[in-house]
């Protein structure tokens, strides 16, 4: 049997044939397993009327990365899926806010346990979900709500991606994925919700049948385009982020 | 002290963390709340629980000896304890909205004596921060508020009805700021303890409720 690779030669090639109007997930959290190369990539792209999905829209901290503040800034993003369109210290800010509450871009903010569960229902081919979160909320408001075994939950949709950015420490050319510690957060959510999954990958890309079976996060049915991450300063690499003044 | 009357932050987080139970799954905040994880709990096991998946993790690390794929919920690079576990996100709000936190300790804007609370956005805002606070406080079984007594114009945070949007209803068991401890009950809030140097006429003249002794 022949086992094709899925390796991709550039950032560039990975992330070409992204069509306007996308709903492109960003995996990662707080610097763990997010993937600043793809989106670099996207920003050089100019794929617009983008739906970007994620937990944050990132900028809060220096050094800033590639995040979704920028793509935002460059015209590219029409509406974003998160948690976070404010940053909740008052002394910290997300480049986004302003778009946001002026209405140049449009948001939908979803608790963040909602916002996973509602990923792992589309990749697990759940059509929609009862969830005690939110309820009794402004979020709730106008919504369907049930009540099941005496509690209220409020009915929450799946949330299919077209494309999936993610970042992961091993793999081998079938795809197959193992995340380092927290790496893990979103991506392989994100990887199963979506009809193309792409990752920048941290250690070199191996011949399939190397990892061991039992240990792999994501097999490689969810993972269709994988590109090594080049030493710095040519590949951008998780940094510490500055300690706060307070 | 900055000035405040009452206990600094470290000394809020230091109060609330002994409210911590041998055996208990406890998820912090960011802000205060993540400063209890810093506070010697002497004996007691306690896991430390963050919504990005890392279950059992220990102090902040100094620079130099940070693992950078290593981050609590508030971005900080952490490290493990022992019988430490790593899962996805979905698998951790499974823990979450399953009732396995024991508590889970937040920020706040405001806190009602209804145990309501808000700390998601602020006023005249189209949108906010809600990360996981929502998930937490609907579904944790104990939800513990550590925030600054009054606003800098001296209003009270501590309220009959919540002005702002709420997080969650009827939810809070505890509540600790600079001038103490209090316990929402309705009305009011009953006073558990004081912070050194503040009488109950002082913290009843700092709050917009009723404060029972």
């Amino acid at each position: 049997m022949a086992r094709r690779s899925k390796v991709f030669g550039s950032f560039a090639e990975a992330v070409k044939d992204i069509a306007d109007g996308s709903v492109v997930g960003i995996g990662g959290f707080a610097g763990p397993g997010t993937p600043y190369n793809l989106t670099k990539a996207l920003l050089e792209q100019g794929a617009k009327k983008l739906t970007c999905v994620a937990n944050t829209t990132g900028g809060a901290h220096q050094p800033r990365m590639p995040d979704i503040g920028m793509l935002v800034e460059n015209g590219q993003v029409a509406k974003v899926i998160c948690s976070f369109t404010a940053a909740t210290r008052p002394t910290d800010t997300l480049p986004f806010t302003k778009y946001y509450e002026s209405g140049e871009c449009d948001a939908e903010l979803v608790p963040q346990g909602t916002l996973a569960e509602r990923m792992r229902a589309a990749g697990a081919g759940i059509p929609a979900f009862y969830t005690p979160t939110a309820v009794g909320t402004e979020l709730a408001e106008g919504r369907e709500t049930r009540v099941i075994n005496g509690r209220e939950y409020l009915l929450e949709y799946a949330l299919p991606l077209d494309v999936a950015f993610i970042r992961a420490w091993k793999a081998d050319e079938a795809g197959n994925l193992v995340f380092r510690l927290a790496q893990r957060n979103f991506c392989p959510l994100m990887a199963t919700a979506a009809t193309l999954t792409i990752v920048e990958v941290e250690e070199p890309i191996v011949p399939a049948g190397t990892l061991d079976p039992d240990l792999i996060h994501v097999p490689g049915i969810f993972v269709q385009r994988l590109v090594k991450i080049p030493p710095a300063p040519e590949g951008l690499w998780t940094v510490r982020r500055e300690e706060r003044t307070r | 002290m900055s000035g405040k009357l009452g206990w600094d932050r470290q000394q809020m987080a230091d109060r609330i963390a002994r409210e911590f139970q041998e055996g208990w799954i406890v998820n912090l905040g960011v802000g205060i709340p993540t400063m209890c994880s810093n506070t010697d709990i002497g004996d007691r096991e306690i896991t430390y629980h963050a919504e990005n998946g890392v279950i059992g993790y220990g102090p902040v690390l100094p620079m130099g000896q940070e693992d950078l794929h290593l981050v609590n919920a508030g971005g900080q690079n952490v490290s493990l304890a022992p019988g430490a576990a790593i899962v996805n996100h979905a698998d951790s709000f499974g823990i979450i909205r399953s009732g396995r936190i024991d508590v889970t300790v937040m920020g706040a804007y405001e806190v009602a004596s209804s145990g309501d609370f808000a700390n998601w956005k602020v006023a005249g805002a189209k949108g906010g921060g809600i990360g996981g606070a929502m998930d937490l406080a609907a579904s944790a079984k104990r939800v513990f508020i550590i925030l600054e007594h009054t606003q800098r114009n001296g209003t009270s945070r501590l309220v009959r009805h919540c002005a702002l949007p709420v997080t969650a209803r009827g939810v809070v068991k505890l509540v600790c700021t600079n001038l103490g401890v209090f316990e929402p009950v309705g009305e009011g809030f009953r006073v558990r303890e004081l912070a050194p140097g503040v009488d109950l006429p002082a913290a009843q003249a700092a709050t917009a409720t009723p404060l029972y002794a």
